[in-house]
């Protein structure tokens, strides 16, 4: 006769409120084959974990059945403790009785019975387990980092300075991400440039890190410790090697006129160029969609420039592949499109904000690049239409975000920060100027958070209506916004000269994809799920592979800081 | 629930370790409610499942039998749901030519993120099983044939 051992769990009230767990105990020593059934209200805890060690040796058990949460849970727990006690792990299996019985049931009766049967059921599975001995495989020790954002910045850092190689892939021009683009960070109000450069730069001359600027992830085979990874190293028709960054071609570009992507549109770029002065590779690329030379064939004015040789004309996508044990993927985030015009059906726009359609309506993004130091304006407040100082701006929170009839119910977290800060920085800089937000929550939890937006309202004197807005129109060279304080119970009209929209985040353009190449799971707004948010929140459910920044969930930046040494920790 | 007989279907499921088996976790985080007749079977992936055993399954007194795994492009081993969906192609025409009761058979693709998605199915299954009756047709040839 067999000899299994079966431990039933309460989970405090979790499972004993719907199961009858003495009735189920009872029932399962009957099964043939069960040695003896226990049952104890915390089976994970260090009394409860002592109690299957235990009984393994006393009793000799052949085999061990933990009938509490899901195995993706736990599991590893148990096995655990089953080796200590001299056990073969594999020998030990999970009857799920919480997240398919206790949690999604009511009748205890029914549930109950359901316990048992799910019991007996995995009972019947341990009666036919074998030992097993796990294998060992030579392991790669270097990591891919995907994204060079803050996240993938700080990841690739942290994992090169303990020793280790690190590719690190950006599909940009230059690492930075983001972060690169904003202006002051809350709630210090230091620049984001000043804390985020010099990483930058330390990343780009670091000797354990290989960067790998302008390239994407073409596809990923193989395992943990011994990925194969086919990067698509992009044309950029600049030999970085050659090139020494002097600027001699992009000053002399004559194709002046494509909206810079670093500025989001508010200044212009020429066809070969650096997206900002910062960059890292501080190496140009040519936009070839752009490039006179490549669309009438007659122009090569950069080419004749270069004194160092570097730009050629015909390069062309080459496929490099790499091998890493483990991969970090920081492929963060991407503003929602407030427009009527959306990437799929689940989403649908505010055509009502008019954003695209007046130019003084711009999104949190933008207003950083008109705030920075680094941005088109040198750092002053002048509106995109005219070049004016507006005198009145309405910063709207919430587009997007926590609304489920746009088909976003999540909270995008940082906005009620950076709204905080634009008000300030747009004070700062416009003393007689009015700053008006409207919000549905000042949601500020975070060291010195809500500090920071006291003062915005009591210091800089930020005027804060909580209610939503309805519509915003213009007239008479004015933005009408109409909205409500429902606070005051009225409604409250703005003649603004200018409005900024906190759009909410989302994950990065082509994640979804990537979490196909890499086989990872992702939620329905289409960011990267991690194994469990509390037991392991930067591994995904796929081995060897971790994810950190904002395409795991919307964060702020000391987030992704936070957690890097966890990250590290973990890969090796 | 029950109707008048006390008719209670018993409904196995076999779902992929990855996609399904974390949606009904999901279900459960998040307290979806629905009918205790399924009995989840954990496999690694969909593309495991020979059809043999299901056909063993209502040998063995199953009213319905569910397949549910990743979305096509979502497969931890990259194409095990494709050789599923495959199989289920092939073995439907082939399980119907042979006489099964072919609205006792669910295919499914529930993520890790469908919560929900798995409570209406479970939910539905289960309704439609119970309005079927019990599956005792097959039950009697296998016994007459032993």
């Amino acid at each position: 006769m067999a000899r299994i051992g079966v431990f039933i769990c309460w989970c405090g009230e979790n499972i004993a409120r719907t199961v009858d767990i003495e009735k189920a105990t009872a029932e399962v020593a009957k099964i043939p084959g069960v040695r003896c059934a226990i049952n104890y209200k915390y089976m994970c805890s260090d009394p409860g974990q002592a109690m299957v060690r235990e009984k393994i040796q006393r009793e000799k058990l052949q085999g061990v059945v933990v009938a509490s949460c899901s195995p993706h849970m736990h599991l590893k727990t148990f096995r655990a403790a089953a080796k200590t006690a001299g056990l073969n792990p594999y020998l030990v299996e999970m009857a799920n009785v919480r997240e398919h019985c206790s949690w999604v049931h009511h009748d205890k009766e029914k549930a109950t019975e359901k316990a048992i049967g799910l019991i007996r059921m995995t009972v019947g599975k341990v009666l036919r387990n074998r030992a097993l001995d796990p294998i060992k495989v030579p392991l790669t020790k270097r990591a891919l980092v995907i994204g060079g954002g803050v996240a993938g910045i700080q990841a690739a850092l942290d994992i090169a300075d303990a020793g280790c190689e690190v590719v690190l892939v950006e599909r940009e021009p230059s690492i930075g991400g983001k972060m690169a683009g904003l202006s002051e960070t809350f709630p210090t109000l230091d620049c984001s440039q000043c804390i985020l450069t010099p990483r930058m730069v330390e990343t780009g001359q670091h000797p354990n890190i290989k960067l790998y600027s302008y390239s994407e992830i073409e596809s990923v085979e193989g395992f943990v410790g011994n990925f194969k990874v086919t990067i698509r190293k992009k044309a950029r028709y600049i030999d970085i090697d050659k090139c020494t960054g002097c600027g001699e071609c992009w000053t002399k570009c004559p194709s002046k006129k494509t909206p810079s992507e670093f500025d989001y549109g508010l200044a212009n770029r020429t066809a070969i160029y650096m997206p900002f002065p910062q960059a890292v590779p501080a190496r140009p690329v040519i936009d070839k969609d752009a490039c006179i030379k490549f669309k009438t064939g007659k122009c090569g004015l950069c080419l004749k420039r270069c004194q160092a040789g570097a730009i050629n004309f015909e390069d062309e996508d080459k496929l490099i592949t790499e091998e890493v044990g483990a991969i970090v993927t920081a492929a963060g985030y991407q503003l929602y499109d407030i427009g009527k015009d959306q990437p799929n059906a689940k989403l649908s726009g505010y055509g009502e904000y008019g954003y695209g359609e007046y130019a003084d309506v711009i999104t949190s993004l933008q207003f950083e690049r008109l705030s920075s130091a680094s941005g088109p304006t040198s750092g002053e407040i002048k509106r995109p239409s005219d070049g004016e100082t507006p005198k009145k701006v309405v910063f709207v929170s919430c587009v997007g975000s926590r609304d489920n009839a746009k088909g976003i119910s999540y909270c995008s977290k940082i906005c009620c920060m950076y709204t905080a800060k634009h008000t300030m920085l747009y004070k700062h800089k416009v003393h007689d100027g009015e700053a008006h937000v409207f919000y549905m929550d000042i949601r500020a939890g975070g060291k010195n958070y809500e500090e920071f937006v006291r003062r915005a309202i009591e210091q800089d004197g930020a005027i804060y209506h909580r209610g939503r807005v309805s519509k915003i129109t213009r007239e008479n060279g004015k933005l009408i916004v109409r909205g409500a304080d429902t606070l005051v119970g009225e409604p409250v009209t703005i003649e603004a000269d200018m409005v900024v929209l906190a759009a909410a985040m989302r994950p990065a353009v082509g994640v979804l994809e990537l979490a196909q190449k890499l086989k990872l799971g992702y939620d329905e707004f289409g960011f990267l799920s991690e194994s469990h948010p509390k037991l392991r929140p930067v591994e995904t459910n796929t081995a060897g592979i971790y994810i950190c920044g904002a395409c795991q969930a919307p964060k702020d930046i000391p987030r992704p800081w936070r957690r890097r040494r966890r990250r590290r920790a973990k890969c090796w | 629930m029950s109707d008048a007989t006390g008719f209670e279907p018993k409904i196995v499921a076999y779902v992929c370790n990855w996609c399904t088996y974390l949606g009904a976790d999901l279900a459960g985080t998040n307290r979806l409610e629905y009918p205790p007749n399924v009995r989840i079977v954990r496999l690694p992936c969909t593309g495991r499942i020979d059809f043999n055993l299901l056909i063993k399954t209502f040998e063995m007194g199953a009213d319905a039998v569910i397949v549910s795994g990743c979305h096509p492009g979502d497969c931890h081993y990259t194409a095990g749901n494709y050789h599923a969906r495959r199989r289920w192609t092939m073995f439907r025409e082939l399980l119907d030519t042979l006489g099964f009761e072919m609205d006792r058979i669910h295919f499914a693709w529930i993520s890790a993120a469908e919560g929900k998605k798995f409570q209406q199915f479970i939910t539905e299954t289960t309704e439609k099983t119970r309005a079927l009756g019990p599956y005792t047709a097959y039950r009697e040839i296998c016994e007459a044939s032993r």
